[in-house]
């Protein structure tokens, strides 16, 4: 009797166990919508460059609904704090771009169907440059600007 | 797998939710040098962080090294509820990977 439930107890938790893995592994996860990391994107050297190989397209036009902040001067250029806010409707991605660094690309986020335009982070600049504010809505590109001081670069060298 | 490297909160007001991030990374760049060495320190730097909520990827972003040491991430969506889940994953360019999963206050 003791023994037949120790087999019952050994079957469950083996069970348990399996199931475990597959999550673990990610076959019962959702597939995730992202692409490959873009390599060549981020590796170009070149402002055009970079969105060409990002979004297929170097063009995009300036529009005033999308906010920068971040500081007029940073002191260190190591952590610049940069927040790109937009209440476009249908976005699809947000990329922020540093124009001075060696390679400009600094972040592209894609944005599911629930996204809010607004992301929020601190990037690394080389050099006084502008930073950049990509956003992709619905199929047109649109941009905007914002010069930042360095007063000491923050990429290292 | 790195453990514990992700501090994370979200906050929901008025339906939208505001996610915030802390990640603990080297980031690299690639660029560096030793100071000591005078040689290159490798790239090491977080490519992609995804954030999940109830089986729908609600942001995903690829970096590059130019994100700062030790990442600040955040961003916001609209839809959940205070007390759902939502979970936050990195993995950088040399296989690593963390995720933490924190409930919308």
């Amino acid at each position: 009797m003791i023994d037949a439930r120790r087999r019952i107890l050994l079957k469950g938790s083996l069970a348990a166990g399996a199931v475990g893995v597959a999550v673990g592994a990610g076959l019962l996860t959702p597939r995730i919508v992202l692409a490959a990391w873009p390599e060549a994107a981020f590796k170009a050297e070149a402002v055009d460059a970079a969105l060409q190989s990002l979004l297929g397209s170097s063009s995009h036009e300036a529009n005033d609904a999308i906010k920068i902040k971040a500081p007029d001067i940073a002191e260190n250029g190591a952590v610049v704090p940069i927040t790109v806010e937009t209440d476009m409707a249908g976005i699809k991605s947000i990329s922020i771009i540093a124009a001075g660094n060696a390679t400009p690309l600094v972040a592209a986020f894609d944005m599911g169907e629930n996204a809010v335009g607004f992301v929020s982070t601190r990037i690394k600049m080389a050099k006084t440059s502008d930073v950049i504010a990509v956003v992709k809505a619905g199929d047109n590109v649109y941009s905007a600007a914002k010069e930042v001081k360095v007063t000491i670069g923050g990429c290292g060298g | 797998m790195a453990t514990g490297t992700i501090k994370v909160r979200a906050k929901a007001t008025g339906g939208v939710t505001e996610v915030k991030a802390l990640m603990t990374h080297p980031m690299e760049t690639g660029l560096r040098k030793d100071k000591k060495t005078g040689e290159l320190v490798p790239a090491h730097f977080i490519q992609e962080v995804t954030c999940t909520w109830k089986d729908q990827t609600v942001m995903a972003a690829h970096w590059g090294g130019t994100i700062s040491t030790n990442p600040y991430l955040a961003f916001k969506f609209s839809g959940a509820q205070p007390g759902d889940e939502i979970t936050l994953k990195w993995s950088d360019n040399k296989g690593d990977s963390d995720s933490e999963t924190a409930a919308i206050s």
